[in-house]
Protein backbone atom coordinates (compact mmCIF):
# COMPACT_ATOMS: atom_id res chain seq x y z
CA UNK A 1 0.00 0.00 0.00
CA UNK A 2 1.31 3.68 -0.70
CA UNK A 3 1.72 5.79 2.38
CA UNK A 4 -0.86 8.80 2.39
CA UNK A 5 0.92 11.96 1.61
CA UNK A 6 1.06 14.34 4.64
CA UNK A 7 -1.28 16.58 2.63
CA UNK A 8 -3.95 14.07 2.68
CA UNK A 9 -3.90 13.04 6.22
CA UNK A 10 -3.84 16.85 7.04
CA UNK A 11 -6.40 17.44 4.64
CA UNK A 12 -8.54 14.27 6.49
CA UNK A 13 -8.27 15.97 9.75
CA UNK A 14 -9.68 19.34 8.95
CA UNK A 15 -11.92 17.13 7.70
CA UNK A 16 -12.37 15.51 10.77
CA UNK A 17 -12.53 18.66 12.99
CA UNK A 18 -14.92 20.06 10.20
CA UNK A 19 -17.63 17.60 10.99
CA UNK A 20 -17.60 17.91 14.74
CA UNK A 21 -18.04 21.36 14.35
CA UNK A 22 -20.82 20.72 12.62
CA UNK A 23 -22.19 18.69 14.90
CA UNK A 24 -21.54 20.49 17.64
CA UNK A 25 -23.07 24.21 16.09
CA UNK A 26 -25.73 22.59 14.92
CA UNK A 27 -26.38 21.32 19.01
CA UNK A 28 -26.44 24.54 19.88
CA UNK A 29 -29.09 25.68 17.53
CA UNK A 30 -31.42 22.47 18.94
CA UNK A 31 -30.91 23.46 22.08
CA UNK A 32 -30.28 27.34 22.98
CA UNK A 33 -34.24 28.06 22.84
CA UNK A 34 -35.08 25.65 25.83
CA UNK A 35 -31.99 26.54 27.64
CA UNK A 36 -32.66 30.23 27.29
CA UNK A 37 -36.15 29.40 28.78
CA UNK A 38 -35.09 27.45 31.04
CA UNK A 39 -32.58 29.69 32.48
CA UNK A 40 -34.49 32.70 32.46
CA UNK A 41 -37.22 31.27 34.45
CA UNK A 42 -34.98 31.94 37.22
CA UNK A 43 -34.37 35.26 37.08
CA UNK A 44 -36.18 38.70 37.97
CA UNK A 45 -37.72 41.15 35.17
CA UNK A 46 -34.83 43.40 34.81
CA UNK A 47 -32.32 40.32 34.11
CA UNK A 48 -34.50 38.09 31.77
CA UNK A 49 -34.09 41.99 29.05
CA UNK A 50 -31.19 43.03 30.20
CA UNK A 51 -28.80 39.65 30.36
CA UNK A 52 -30.81 36.73 29.32
CA UNK A 53 -27.95 34.52 27.94
CA UNK A 54 -26.55 34.88 31.74
CA UNK A 55 -26.75 32.05 34.77
CA UNK A 56 -29.06 33.25 37.69
CA UNK A 57 -26.97 34.95 40.23
CA UNK A 58 -27.87 35.37 43.78
CA UNK A 59 -28.94 39.04 42.55
CA UNK A 60 -30.76 38.07 39.76
CA UNK A 61 -32.41 35.04 40.80
CA UNK A 62 -36.06 35.45 41.62
CA UNK A 63 -39.24 32.71 41.72
CA UNK A 64 -41.94 34.57 41.19
CA UNK A 65 -42.48 33.48 37.88
CA UNK A 66 -42.98 30.20 39.34
CA UNK A 67 -45.49 31.67 42.38
CA UNK A 68 -47.76 33.10 39.42
CA UNK A 69 -48.17 30.19 37.92
CA UNK A 70 -49.04 27.90 40.80
CA UNK A 71 -51.15 31.40 42.45
CA UNK A 72 -53.11 31.65 38.82
CA UNK A 73 -53.76 28.47 37.38
CA UNK A 74 -54.21 24.52 38.69
CA UNK A 75 -51.19 23.42 37.19
CA UNK A 76 -50.89 20.21 39.46
CA UNK A 77 -54.66 19.32 38.23
CA UNK A 78 -53.06 19.54 34.55
CA UNK A 79 -50.66 16.81 35.11
CA UNK A 80 -52.69 14.56 36.77
CA UNK A 81 -55.45 15.29 33.71
CA UNK A 82 -52.40 14.31 31.27
CA UNK A 83 -51.37 11.47 33.65
CA UNK A 84 -54.83 9.60 33.68
CA UNK A 85 -54.93 10.26 30.01
CA UNK A 86 -51.64 9.36 28.50
CA UNK A 87 -51.13 6.51 31.52
CA UNK A 88 -55.24 5.22 30.45
CA UNK A 89 -54.87 5.17 26.30
CA UNK A 90 -51.27 3.56 26.65
CA UNK A 91 -52.83 0.60 28.95
CA UNK A 92 -55.68 -0.03 26.46
CA UNK A 93 -53.35 0.68 23.91
CA UNK A 94 -51.34 -2.58 25.21
CA UNK A 95 -53.99 -4.95 25.78
CA UNK A 96 -56.43 -3.95 22.79
CA UNK A 97 -52.95 -3.92 20.47
CA UNK A 98 -50.96 -6.76 21.98
CA UNK A 99 -54.37 -8.81 22.05
CA UNK A 100 -55.41 -8.05 18.11
CA UNK A 101 -51.75 -8.44 16.74
CA UNK A 102 -51.71 -12.26 18.36
CA UNK A 103 -54.73 -13.14 16.62
CA UNK A 104 -53.58 -11.69 13.52
CA UNK A 105 -50.04 -13.44 13.65
CA UNK A 106 -50.94 -16.29 15.30
CA UNK A 107 -54.60 -17.67 13.79
CA UNK A 108 -55.22 -18.78 9.95
CA UNK A 109 -58.76 -17.10 9.55
CA UNK A 110 -61.00 -16.10 7.09
CA UNK A 111 -59.90 -12.28 6.29
CA UNK A 112 -56.79 -12.48 8.31
CA UNK A 113 -55.07 -10.40 6.01
CA UNK A 114 -58.01 -8.23 4.98
CA UNK A 115 -58.37 -7.23 8.71
CA UNK A 116 -54.88 -6.32 9.17
CA UNK A 117 -55.07 -4.17 6.22
CA UNK A 118 -57.53 -2.49 7.58
CA UNK A 119 -56.66 -1.77 11.16
CA UNK A 120 -53.16 -0.19 9.40
CA UNK A 121 -54.97 2.19 7.24
CA UNK A 122 -55.45 4.17 10.28
CA UNK A 123 -51.25 4.58 10.13
CA UNK A 124 -51.71 6.99 7.50
CA UNK A 125 -54.78 8.83 7.78
CA UNK A 126 -54.94 11.44 10.65
CA UNK A 127 -57.53 11.03 13.14
CA UNK A 128 -58.17 14.76 13.09
CA UNK A 129 -60.12 14.69 10.00
CA UNK A 130 -62.83 12.92 11.37
CA UNK A 131 -63.47 15.47 14.02
CA UNK A 132 -67.02 16.98 12.88
CA UNK A 133 -68.26 13.66 13.42
CA UNK A 134 -66.21 12.18 15.89
CA UNK A 135 -67.13 15.83 18.25
CA UNK A 136 -71.39 14.44 17.93
CA UNK A 137 -70.29 11.00 18.13
CA UNK A 138 -68.76 11.88 21.73
CA UNK A 139 -71.63 14.11 23.03
CA UNK A 140 -74.14 11.46 21.92
CA UNK A 141 -72.21 9.01 23.94
CA UNK A 142 -72.55 11.42 26.90
CA UNK A 143 -68.88 11.84 27.26
CA UNK A 144 -68.09 15.40 25.94
CA UNK A 145 -66.06 17.25 28.72
CA UNK A 146 -64.21 13.98 29.95
CA UNK A 147 -61.02 12.66 29.74
CA UNK A 148 -62.40 9.27 29.13
CA UNK A 149 -63.47 10.51 25.77
CA UNK A 150 -59.43 11.77 25.30
CA UNK A 151 -58.32 8.26 26.44
CA UNK A 152 -60.95 6.47 23.79
CA UNK A 153 -59.34 8.57 21.13
CA UNK A 154 -56.02 8.63 21.57
CA UNK A 155 -56.26 4.45 22.06
CA UNK A 156 -58.08 4.59 18.13
CA UNK A 157 -55.17 6.54 17.08
CA UNK A 158 -52.34 4.59 18.70
CA UNK A 159 -53.87 1.12 17.83
CA UNK A 160 -52.70 1.06 14.12
CA UNK A 161 -49.36 1.39 14.32
CA UNK A 162 -49.34 -0.58 17.60
CA UNK A 163 -50.98 -3.77 16.41
CA UNK A 164 -48.55 -3.10 12.44
CA UNK A 165 -45.54 -3.60 14.52
CA UNK A 166 -46.42 -5.38 16.98
CA UNK A 167 -47.68 -8.17 14.73
CA UNK A 168 -44.78 -8.52 12.63
CA UNK A 169 -42.32 -9.08 15.66
CA UNK A 170 -45.27 -11.85 17.20
CA UNK A 171 -44.48 -13.44 13.60
CA UNK A 172 -40.98 -14.06 14.62
CA UNK A 173 -41.06 -15.59 17.27
CA UNK A 174 -40.98 -19.64 16.84
CA UNK A 175 -43.92 -22.08 16.83
CA UNK A 176 -42.51 -25.01 18.76
CA UNK A 177 -43.07 -22.58 21.76
CA UNK A 178 -46.64 -22.32 21.50
CA UNK A 179 -46.86 -25.62 20.27
CA UNK A 180 -44.98 -26.99 23.62
CA UNK A 181 -47.40 -25.22 25.56
CA UNK A 182 -50.27 -26.40 23.80
CA UNK A 183 -49.49 -29.91 24.40
CA UNK A 184 -48.84 -28.80 27.63
CA UNK A 185 -52.64 -28.53 27.81
CA UNK A 186 -52.40 -24.68 27.94
CA UNK A 187 -55.89 -22.77 26.88
CA UNK A 188 -55.40 -20.28 23.94
CA UNK A 189 -55.75 -17.11 26.05
CA UNK A 190 -52.44 -19.13 28.70
CA UNK A 191 -50.86 -18.73 25.39
CA UNK A 192 -51.08 -14.98 24.65
CA UNK A 193 -50.02 -14.38 27.87
CA UNK A 194 -46.94 -16.26 28.08
CA UNK A 195 -45.59 -14.76 24.94
CA UNK A 196 -46.36 -11.47 26.07
CA UNK A 197 -42.72 -11.32 28.10
CA UNK A 198 -41.23 -12.04 25.03
CA UNK A 199 -42.08 -8.88 23.08
CA UNK A 200 -40.71 -6.88 25.42
CA UNK A 201 -38.59 -4.84 23.00
CA UNK A 202 -41.41 -3.87 20.40
CA UNK A 203 -43.59 -3.38 22.92
CA UNK A 204 -41.45 -0.57 24.72
CA UNK A 205 -40.74 1.13 21.46
CA UNK A 206 -44.24 1.04 20.74
CA UNK A 207 -45.31 2.45 24.11
CA UNK A 208 -43.00 5.42 23.84
CA UNK A 209 -43.96 5.98 20.47
CA UNK A 210 -47.26 6.83 21.82
CA UNK A 211 -46.89 8.04 24.77
CA UNK A 212 -45.00 11.46 23.09
CA UNK A 213 -48.20 12.33 20.78
CA UNK A 214 -50.35 11.87 23.39
CA UNK A 215 -49.15 14.06 25.69
CA UNK A 216 -48.54 16.53 23.90
CA UNK A 217 -51.55 16.54 21.81
CA UNK A 218 -53.69 20.67 21.57
CA UNK A 219 -55.96 19.61 19.26
CA UNK A 220 -58.29 17.01 21.00
CA UNK A 221 -58.11 18.20 24.76
CA UNK A 222 -58.87 21.80 23.07
CA UNK A 223 -61.97 20.29 21.56
CA UNK A 224 -63.14 17.35 23.04
CA UNK A 225 -62.80 18.28 27.07
CA UNK A 226 -61.58 21.75 27.10
CA UNK A 227 -63.41 22.57 30.76
CA UNK A 228 -60.94 23.88 33.35
CA UNK A 229 -61.23 20.56 35.19
CA UNK A 230 -60.49 18.36 32.53
CA UNK A 231 -57.44 20.69 31.07
CA UNK A 232 -54.01 18.65 30.41
CA UNK A 233 -50.85 20.17 30.29
CA UNK A 234 -50.55 21.19 27.21
CA UNK A 235 -53.90 22.75 27.02
CA UNK A 236 -53.39 24.61 30.35
CA UNK A 237 -50.59 25.62 28.92
CA UNK A 238 -51.57 27.21 26.06
CA UNK A 239 -54.53 28.82 27.66
CA UNK A 240 -52.17 30.49 30.71
CA UNK A 241 -49.72 32.07 27.85
CA UNK A 242 -52.55 33.06 26.02
CA UNK A 243 -53.78 34.96 29.28
CA UNK A 244 -50.32 36.33 31.09
CA UNK A 245 -47.94 37.16 27.71
CA UNK A 246 -47.20 40.06 29.28
CA UNK A 247 -45.95 38.18 32.20
CA UNK A 248 -42.67 37.12 31.32
CA UNK A 249 -41.80 35.29 34.59
CA UNK A 250 -44.85 33.54 34.31
CA UNK A 251 -44.60 32.48 30.77
CA UNK A 252 -41.00 31.41 31.15
CA UNK A 253 -41.95 29.76 34.09
CA UNK A 254 -45.05 27.80 33.06
CA UNK A 255 -42.94 26.88 29.94
CA UNK A 256 -40.28 25.41 32.14
CA UNK A 257 -43.13 23.55 34.07
CA UNK A 258 -44.76 22.20 31.06
CA UNK A 259 -41.39 20.97 29.29
CA UNK A 260 -39.18 19.57 32.04
CA UNK A 261 -41.69 16.18 32.45
CA UNK A 262 -41.21 15.49 29.24
CA UNK A 263 -37.55 16.01 29.12
CA UNK A 264 -37.28 13.76 31.92
CA UNK A 265 -39.73 11.20 30.51
CA UNK A 266 -37.31 11.74 26.94
CA UNK A 267 -33.98 10.90 29.44
CA UNK A 268 -35.38 7.65 30.64
CA UNK A 269 -36.71 6.15 27.42
CA UNK A 270 -34.78 7.96 24.41
CA UNK A 271 -32.77 4.76 24.10
CA UNK A 272 -36.52 2.55 23.01
CA UNK A 273 -37.77 5.79 21.38
CA UNK A 274 -34.59 6.39 19.30
CA UNK A 275 -34.23 2.28 18.54
CA UNK A 276 -37.76 2.11 17.73
CA UNK A 277 -37.34 5.13 14.93
CA UNK A 278 -34.29 3.51 13.79
CA UNK A 279 -36.12 -0.40 13.50
CA UNK A 280 -39.19 0.49 11.77
CA UNK A 281 -36.59 2.26 9.18
CA UNK A 282 -35.09 -0.46 8.21
CA UNK A 283 -37.53 -3.14 7.32
CA UNK B 1 -60.19 -38.62 11.17
CA UNK B 2 -59.94 -35.27 12.36
CA UNK B 3 -62.50 -34.07 15.19
CA UNK B 4 -64.73 -31.34 13.97
CA UNK B 5 -63.33 -28.26 15.14
CA UNK B 6 -64.81 -26.07 17.76
CA UNK B 7 -65.81 -22.36 17.01
CA UNK B 8 -62.72 -20.08 17.10
CA UNK B 9 -64.03 -17.56 20.11
CA UNK B 10 -60.90 -17.33 21.36
CA UNK B 11 -60.44 -15.50 18.12
CA UNK B 12 -63.13 -12.85 18.51
CA UNK B 13 -61.79 -12.44 22.13
CA UNK B 14 -58.43 -11.54 21.01
CA UNK B 15 -60.09 -9.25 18.17
CA UNK B 16 -62.86 -7.86 19.28
CA UNK B 17 -61.78 -4.99 21.86
CA UNK B 18 -58.82 -3.46 18.95
CA UNK B 19 -61.23 -3.72 16.17
CA UNK B 20 -64.37 -1.72 18.28
CA UNK B 21 -62.21 1.08 19.26
CA UNK B 22 -60.77 1.29 16.25
CA UNK B 23 -63.98 1.24 14.24
CA UNK B 24 -66.28 3.37 16.31
CA UNK B 25 -63.72 6.00 17.13
CA UNK B 26 -61.48 6.43 13.62
CA UNK B 27 -63.22 4.93 10.84
CA UNK B 28 -66.93 5.56 11.63
CA UNK B 29 -66.00 9.21 12.36
CA UNK B 30 -63.98 9.48 9.15
CA UNK B 31 -66.53 8.52 7.04
CA UNK B 32 -69.64 9.71 8.90
CA UNK B 33 -67.25 12.81 8.30
CA UNK B 34 -67.33 12.47 4.15
CA UNK B 35 -71.11 11.80 4.66
CA UNK B 36 -71.41 14.78 6.20
CA UNK B 37 -69.96 17.20 3.54
CA UNK B 38 -72.68 15.93 1.22
CA UNK B 39 -75.03 17.20 3.35
CA UNK B 40 -76.39 21.15 4.82
CA UNK B 41 -78.76 22.54 6.69
CA UNK B 42 -81.86 23.21 4.44
CA UNK B 43 -84.29 26.26 5.21
CA UNK B 44 -86.16 24.77 8.21
CA UNK B 45 -82.23 23.75 9.31
CA UNK B 46 -83.17 20.01 8.38
CA UNK B 47 -80.18 18.11 6.92
CA UNK B 48 -80.34 17.34 3.54
CA UNK B 49 -78.17 15.71 1.28
CA UNK B 50 -76.91 18.40 -1.84
CA UNK B 51 -74.82 16.27 -3.65
CA UNK B 52 -71.36 18.27 -4.45
CA UNK B 53 -73.02 21.28 -3.34
CA UNK B 54 -70.59 22.13 -0.55
CA UNK B 55 -67.34 21.83 -2.59
CA UNK B 56 -68.25 23.86 -5.16
CA UNK B 57 -69.14 26.43 -2.58
CA UNK B 58 -65.68 26.00 -1.44
CA UNK B 59 -64.03 26.32 -4.41
CA UNK B 60 -65.96 29.30 -5.92
CA UNK B 61 -68.04 31.27 -3.47
CA UNK B 62 -65.85 34.14 -2.30
CA UNK B 63 -67.21 33.79 1.02
CA UNK B 64 -65.27 30.66 1.11
CA UNK B 65 -63.03 30.03 -2.01
CA UNK B 66 -60.13 33.36 -1.51
CA UNK B 67 -59.53 31.56 1.72
CA UNK B 68 -59.68 27.53 0.79
CA UNK B 69 -57.03 29.15 -1.92
CA UNK B 70 -55.23 30.85 0.57
CA UNK B 71 -54.40 28.49 2.77
CA UNK B 72 -54.09 25.58 0.04
CA UNK B 73 -51.08 27.88 -1.39
CA UNK B 74 -49.82 28.23 1.89
CA UNK B 75 -49.70 24.88 2.78
CA UNK B 76 -47.86 24.06 -0.32
CA UNK B 77 -45.31 27.03 0.65
CA UNK B 78 -44.98 25.17 4.30
CA UNK B 79 -44.46 21.86 2.50
CA UNK B 80 -42.16 23.32 0.13
CA UNK B 81 -39.58 24.69 2.66
CA UNK B 82 -40.12 21.38 4.83
CA UNK B 83 -38.63 19.37 1.48
CA UNK B 84 -36.26 22.01 0.97
CA UNK B 85 -34.62 22.77 4.45
CA UNK B 86 -35.79 20.13 7.04
CA UNK B 87 -34.85 16.94 4.63
CA UNK B 88 -31.87 18.06 3.03
CA UNK B 89 -30.37 19.25 6.95
CA UNK B 90 -31.64 16.22 8.38
CA UNK B 91 -29.83 14.10 5.59
CA UNK B 92 -26.47 15.84 6.67
CA UNK B 93 -27.00 15.62 10.25
CA UNK B 94 -27.48 11.69 9.52
CA UNK B 95 -24.53 11.66 7.16
CA UNK B 96 -22.52 13.24 9.84
CA UNK B 97 -23.80 10.89 12.95
CA UNK B 98 -23.21 8.01 10.90
CA UNK B 99 -19.82 8.61 10.07
CA UNK B 100 -17.52 6.12 12.36
CA UNK B 101 -14.58 8.95 12.65
CA UNK B 102 -17.21 10.99 14.65
CA UNK B 103 -17.06 10.90 18.69
CA UNK B 104 -20.10 10.63 20.86
CA UNK B 105 -22.42 10.06 18.14
CA UNK B 106 -25.28 9.22 20.48
CA UNK B 107 -24.52 12.21 22.54
CA UNK B 108 -25.56 13.89 19.70
CA UNK B 109 -28.18 12.15 18.08
CA UNK B 110 -30.00 12.41 21.66
CA UNK B 111 -29.56 16.24 21.95
CA UNK B 112 -30.40 17.15 18.61
CA UNK B 113 -33.77 14.78 19.07
CA UNK B 114 -34.78 17.19 21.22
CA UNK B 115 -36.96 19.46 20.10
CA UNK B 116 -38.94 17.00 18.93
CA UNK B 117 -40.16 15.40 21.91
CA UNK B 118 -41.60 18.62 23.29
CA UNK B 119 -45.06 20.00 22.65
CA UNK B 120 -45.83 22.39 19.64
CA UNK B 121 -47.62 24.55 22.30
CA UNK B 122 -44.07 25.15 23.95
CA UNK B 123 -42.20 25.51 21.02
CA UNK B 124 -44.37 28.10 19.43
CA UNK B 125 -44.08 30.37 22.44
CA UNK B 126 -40.38 29.94 23.06
CA UNK B 127 -40.24 31.18 19.48
CA UNK B 128 -42.58 33.94 19.75
CA UNK B 129 -40.14 35.22 22.91
CA UNK B 130 -37.16 34.93 21.22
CA UNK B 131 -38.28 36.50 18.44
CA UNK B 132 -40.58 39.35 19.96
CA UNK B 133 -39.04 42.77 19.50
CA UNK B 134 -38.67 42.92 23.66
CA UNK B 135 -36.47 39.85 23.70
CA UNK B 136 -34.66 39.95 20.44
CA UNK B 137 -32.60 42.63 20.22
CA UNK B 138 -30.73 41.34 22.93
CA UNK B 139 -30.96 37.56 22.35
CA UNK B 140 -30.40 37.77 18.43
CA UNK B 141 -28.53 40.81 18.24
CA UNK B 142 -25.83 39.14 20.49
CA UNK B 143 -25.43 36.42 17.87
CA UNK B 144 -25.32 39.46 15.07
CA UNK B 145 -28.55 39.07 13.42
CA UNK B 146 -30.89 42.26 13.75
CA UNK B 147 -34.19 41.14 14.72
CA UNK B 148 -37.21 42.34 12.57
CA UNK B 149 -41.12 41.00 13.97
CA UNK B 150 -40.97 38.66 11.32
CA UNK B 151 -44.04 36.63 12.46
CA UNK B 152 -46.09 39.60 12.55
CA UNK B 153 -45.28 40.78 8.98
CA UNK B 154 -47.03 39.58 5.98
CA UNK B 155 -44.01 38.23 3.99
CA UNK B 156 -42.12 36.50 6.67
CA UNK B 157 -45.11 35.19 9.19
CA UNK B 158 -45.34 31.95 7.17
CA UNK B 159 -41.41 31.17 6.17
CA UNK B 160 -41.00 32.01 9.74
CA UNK B 161 -43.71 29.55 10.78
CA UNK B 162 -41.93 26.76 8.83
CA UNK B 163 -38.76 27.08 9.96
CA UNK B 164 -39.76 26.64 13.47
CA UNK B 165 -41.98 23.47 12.61
CA UNK B 166 -38.46 22.89 10.73
CA UNK B 167 -36.59 23.27 13.97
CA UNK B 168 -38.71 20.99 15.76
CA UNK B 169 -39.50 17.72 13.71
CA UNK B 170 -35.55 17.67 12.19
CA UNK B 171 -35.03 14.50 14.44
CA UNK B 172 -37.28 12.78 12.63
CA UNK B 173 -35.96 12.74 9.21
CA UNK B 174 -32.33 12.75 10.92
CA UNK B 175 -33.27 9.47 12.58
CA UNK B 176 -34.75 7.56 9.40
CA UNK B 177 -31.82 8.59 7.39
CA UNK B 178 -29.53 7.54 10.22
CA UNK B 179 -31.46 3.75 10.47
CA UNK B 180 -31.15 3.26 6.58
CA UNK B 181 -26.93 4.37 6.19
CA UNK B 182 -26.11 2.34 9.35
CA UNK B 183 -27.88 -0.56 7.41
CA UNK B 184 -25.66 0.00 4.55
CA UNK B 185 -23.34 -3.11 4.43
CA UNK B 186 -19.65 -2.25 4.88
CA UNK B 187 -18.53 -4.50 1.93
CA UNK B 188 -19.98 -2.01 -0.39
CA UNK B 189 -18.34 1.20 0.92
CA UNK B 190 -15.33 -1.00 1.11
CA UNK B 191 -15.38 -2.00 -2.36
CA UNK B 192 -15.76 1.46 -3.13
CA UNK B 193 -13.06 2.55 -1.89
CA UNK B 194 -10.70 0.21 -2.96
CA UNK B 195 -12.03 1.74 -6.12
CA UNK B 196 -10.40 4.85 -5.19
CA UNK B 197 -13.68 6.57 -4.51
CA UNK B 198 -13.88 9.23 -1.31
CA UNK B 199 -15.75 10.46 1.24
CA UNK B 200 -18.10 12.76 -0.71
CA UNK B 201 -18.58 10.83 -3.80
CA UNK B 202 -18.86 7.60 -1.69
CA UNK B 203 -22.10 9.27 -0.36
CA UNK B 204 -23.89 10.65 -3.64
CA UNK B 205 -22.90 7.61 -5.74
CA UNK B 206 -23.09 4.84 -3.90
CA UNK B 207 -24.86 5.82 -0.34
CA UNK B 208 -27.41 8.19 -2.04
CA UNK B 209 -29.08 5.97 -4.28
CA UNK B 210 -29.33 2.84 -1.65
CA UNK B 211 -30.78 4.60 0.88
CA UNK B 212 -33.76 6.08 -1.50
CA UNK B 213 -36.77 4.36 -0.06
CA UNK B 214 -35.77 6.25 2.97
CA UNK B 215 -36.06 9.26 1.12
CA UNK B 216 -40.08 8.39 -0.51
CA UNK B 217 -40.78 7.13 3.51
CA UNK B 218 -39.62 11.01 5.09
CA UNK B 219 -41.02 13.20 2.21
CA UNK B 220 -44.87 10.99 2.43
CA UNK B 221 -44.09 11.56 6.36
CA UNK B 222 -43.42 15.18 5.61
CA UNK B 223 -46.57 15.50 3.28
CA UNK B 224 -49.32 14.03 5.93
CA UNK B 225 -47.85 15.89 8.49
CA UNK B 226 -47.77 19.41 6.65
CA UNK B 227 -51.18 19.29 4.87
CA UNK B 228 -52.75 18.06 8.91
CA UNK B 229 -50.38 20.59 10.77
CA UNK B 230 -52.67 23.21 13.08
CA UNK B 231 -51.42 23.75 16.44
CA UNK B 232 -48.06 25.56 16.13
CA UNK B 233 -50.30 28.45 14.03
CA UNK B 234 -53.02 27.96 16.67
CA UNK B 235 -50.46 28.58 19.52
CA UNK B 236 -48.33 31.61 17.67
CA UNK B 237 -50.92 33.14 15.75
CA UNK B 238 -54.03 32.20 17.12
CA UNK B 239 -57.08 30.48 14.88
CA UNK B 240 -57.20 33.89 12.69
CA UNK B 241 -53.78 32.87 11.54
CA UNK B 242 -52.69 36.73 10.98
CA UNK B 243 -51.04 38.64 9.70
CA UNK B 244 -54.16 38.94 7.49
CA UNK B 245 -54.45 35.33 7.25
CA UNK B 246 -50.70 34.86 5.94
CA UNK B 247 -49.92 31.97 7.86
CA UNK B 248 -53.59 30.59 7.09
CA UNK B 249 -52.80 26.27 7.08
CA UNK B 250 -55.55 23.72 6.19
CA UNK B 251 -55.95 22.94 9.29
CA UNK B 252 -56.75 26.73 10.76
CA UNK B 253 -59.31 26.67 7.74
CA UNK B 254 -60.76 23.61 8.94
CA UNK B 255 -60.56 24.83 12.97
CA UNK B 256 -62.32 27.94 12.29
CA UNK B 257 -65.23 27.16 9.69
CA UNK B 258 -65.65 23.88 11.79
CA UNK B 259 -66.24 26.53 14.82
CA UNK B 260 -66.66 29.48 14.45
CA UNK B 261 -64.91 32.76 14.86
CA UNK B 262 -65.47 36.23 15.83
CA UNK B 263 -69.09 37.24 14.27
CA UNK B 264 -68.93 34.34 12.04
CA UNK B 265 -71.08 30.90 13.23
CA UNK B 266 -69.73 27.71 13.19
CA UNK B 267 -70.72 25.10 10.58
CA UNK B 268 -70.51 21.83 10.57
CA UNK B 269 -71.41 20.57 7.26
CA UNK B 270 -68.46 23.36 5.87
CA UNK B 271 -65.90 21.94 8.38
CA UNK B 272 -66.65 18.58 7.30
CA UNK B 273 -66.20 19.50 3.59
CA UNK B 274 -62.72 20.86 3.74
CA UNK B 275 -61.83 18.24 6.39
CA UNK B 276 -62.81 15.95 2.76
CA UNK B 277 -60.59 18.19 0.58
CA UNK B 278 -58.06 17.18 3.18
CA UNK B 279 -58.60 13.65 2.66
CA UNK B 280 -58.34 13.65 -0.66
CA UNK B 281 -54.94 15.78 -0.69
CA UNK B 282 -53.57 13.21 2.03
CA UNK B 283 -54.92 10.04 0.12
CA UNK B 284 -53.39 11.35 -3.33
CA UNK B 285 -50.08 12.22 -1.64
CA UNK B 286 -49.67 8.65 -0.02
CA UNK B 287 -51.01 6.76 -3.18
CA UNK B 288 -48.66 8.41 -5.46
CA UNK B 289 -46.21 7.50 -2.82
CA UNK B 290 -47.20 3.82 -3.04
CA UNK B 291 -47.65 3.20 -6.38
CA UNK B 292 -45.09 5.62 -8.51
CA UNK B 293 -42.15 5.61 -6.04
CA UNK B 294 -42.02 2.46 -4.22
CA UNK B 295 -43.13 0.51 -7.30
CA UNK B 296 -40.27 2.19 -9.07
CA UNK B 297 -37.81 1.54 -7.02
CA UNK B 298 -39.06 -2.15 -6.49
CA UNK B 299 -38.80 -2.46 -10.06
CA UNK B 300 -34.99 -1.21 -10.19
CA UNK B 301 -34.16 -3.84 -7.37
CA UNK B 302 -32.86 -1.13 -5.32
CA UNK B 303 -34.14 -2.47 -2.00
CA UNK B 304 -32.57 -2.52 1.60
Amino acid sequence: MIKPAPFAAASRTLQLIGMHVLLIAYTCVALFPVVLVVLNSFKARNAIFRTPYAFPTAETFSLVGYETVFERAAFPSYFLNSLIVTVGALVLIFFAGTMAAHALAEYKFPGNTFLGLYLALGIMVPIRLGTVSLLRLIVTLDLADTLLALILVYTAMGLPLAVFVLSQFMRQIPRDLKDAARVDGASEYRIYWLILPLIRPALGTVMVFNMIPIWNDLWFPLILAPSEANKTVTLGAQTFLGQFVNDWNAVLASLTLSAVPVIILYILFSRQLIRGLTAGAVK
Amino acid sequence: MTPKRKFPFHILVFLAPAVLIYTVFMIYPLLDSLRLSFFAPNAEGVSAFVGFNNYNTLFNDPNYSVRMWGALRNNLVFFAIHMLVQNPIGLLLAALLSARVVRGRTFFRTLIFTPTILSVVLVGFIWRLILSPLWGREVLGSLGITPEPWLGLQDSALPALALISVWQYIGIPMMLFLAALIAIPDEIVEAAQVDGATGIGIFFRIKLPLILPTVGIVSVLTFVGNFNAFDLVYTTQTALAGPNFATDLLGTFFYRTFFGFQLQAGNPTMGATIAGVMFAIILVGVLLYLFGFQRRLLRNDIQL
